[in-house]
């Protein structure tokens, strides 16, 4: 730990802890954490969008906080050290949002408050930033946040493509002219089902794709 | 009393904690292995509800709503205290949690081995604290319905659990496609049990 002082501030490590969260150590198809409050805001892209930075946010900054005193909270209290944290967070953000996008914080309604219970944080408070230096930590958090907003773009865009036709509500296919050919939107990809099956598609192209990602039995 | 009821039905079936809002995804992928620690997580995971849904009800009403402080003295008319709901529901839920973890591994200690890490993350586990901001923004009218409802959300949750569990134990003998083994077809299977549970849909008693 010691000789880490001296690493520039985007050493190759660093960098590492900013992009493995992309895509082989995504946490939202590798790790199983924060599925919870993900999948209900991807109806649109434009909540997903906003969902996403609040995440990596929330993530990045909690982290860079409770490395700061990881030495100083007693190991017995640190779960409800770690979620006033992590609440703290979420109640400037929540305020944030009402503030400014009003419309969209209507729309997450109560998923802006469960991000304080949202799997990511608290494991990788747990996991990374109770034993690292705030730095890395806080990179570590924001390439989670990065990694699961990633995730909940790609299910937004496709299913607010195949369900409403739109993206961003801009009429894309619309402008197109599928319509004309007979296409129509298919209702069932806005309906909360959908959302499961394609994580689990996603997870399946990722995984035939990188082999060494498949599970053994 | 038909309205008790009513937000019960609604609550295990209608509005499925798992199905209609994803809400205690995490535990609910991570635990369903086997049908044993699932029924016992879930069980759980009622008893928490039970406990936290009303109790946070109560402190609603009497400490965060704006002018709910009014037992206090005429001064505290004006106080809103409503930006501080999320600390203060998070902070009941982690006592508690603490609470169910100590009486389960003093009653049961085979439970609490086997559930392990999950005991102490049903404070994180999204459907707890979705079901007290459920109840919060749904504007229930008394504790007993609150509580009906945390109940009800327990069962909802417990049933979900217990069946993609039991699923998964008869899946161990299908023929999955390596990359979807796991975690994918889990998934896929929850979308699939979803769908069956959106045919609930628009009951109402």
């Amino acid at each position: 730990m010691s000789n880490q002082e001296k690493e520039p501030m985007f050493s190759a490590k660093n960098f590492k802890l900013l992009t493995e969260p992309l895509g082989k150590n995504n946490p939202i198809t590798m790790q199983v954490l924060g599925i919870c409050s993900a999948l209900a805001v991807t109806v649109k892209l434009k909540p997903a969008i906003v969902m996403a930075l609040s995440v990596m946010i929330v993530t990045g900054f909690s982290n860079l906080v409770i490395a700061s005193m990881r030495k100083f909270i007693p190991d017995r209290i640190r779960i409800i050290v770690q979620l006033v944290v992590i609440a703290t967070m979420v109640i400037l953000v929540d305020q944030f949002l009402k503030a400014y996008v009003f419309d969209v914080s209507k729309q997450l309604s109560v998923f802006v408050g469960l991000i304080i219970t949202n799997c990511i944080i608290m494991g990788r408070l747990e996991a990374f930033a109770m034993a690292n230096k705030p730095w890395p930590s806080f990179l570590d958090g924001i390439g989670n946040g990065a990694g699961y907003g990633l995730i909940l773009v790609i299910v937004a865009f496709f299913r607010e493509l195949l369900g409403s036709g739109t993206l961003l509500g801009y009429p894309v296919l619309e402008k197109i002219g599928v319509y004309n050919t007979g296409y129509e939107n298919n209702g069932m990809t806005i309906l909360p089902p959908m959302a499961l099956i394609i994580v689990g598609l996603i997870i399946w192209v990722q995984r035939s794709r990188d082999k060494s990602l498949v599970e053994k039995q | 009393m038909e309205n008790l009821l009513n937000i019960f039905i609604k609550s295990i079936f209608v509005e499925n904690m798992i199905f209609a809002f994803f809400l205690g995804m995490c535990s609910f992928l991570a635990v369903s292995k086997s049908v044993k620690t699932a029924m016992g997580l879930g069980i759980a995971v009622v008893f928490v509800l039970i406990i936290t849904v009303p109790l946070n009800f109560i402190v609603e009403k009497y400490i965060l709503k704006k002018g709910a402080l009014i037992w206090l003295g005429e001064s505290f008319a004006d106080v809103d205290l409503s930006f501080l709901t999320f600390m203060i529901f998070i902070a009941f839920i982690a006592a508690m949690t603490q609470l169910v973890e100590m009486i389960v591994e003093k009653f049961s200690p085979a439970l609490y081995n086997s559930l392990g890490i999950f005991l102490p993350l049903i404070a994180v586990n999204c459907a707890i604290l979705g079901a007290s901001l459920f109840m919060q923004e749904r504007e229930y009218a008394n504790v007993l319905e609150a509580g009906v409802f945390g109940l009800g959300s327990g069962i909802g949750w417990l049933l979900a659990i217990t069946g993609i569990a039991a699923i998964r134990e008869k899946l161990k003998y299908s023929n999955v496609p390596d990359p979807l083994k796991g975690l994918g077809i889990t998934f896929i299977l929850t979308g699939l049990m979803a769908m069956a549970f959106m045919g609930f849909m628009g009951i109402s008693l």
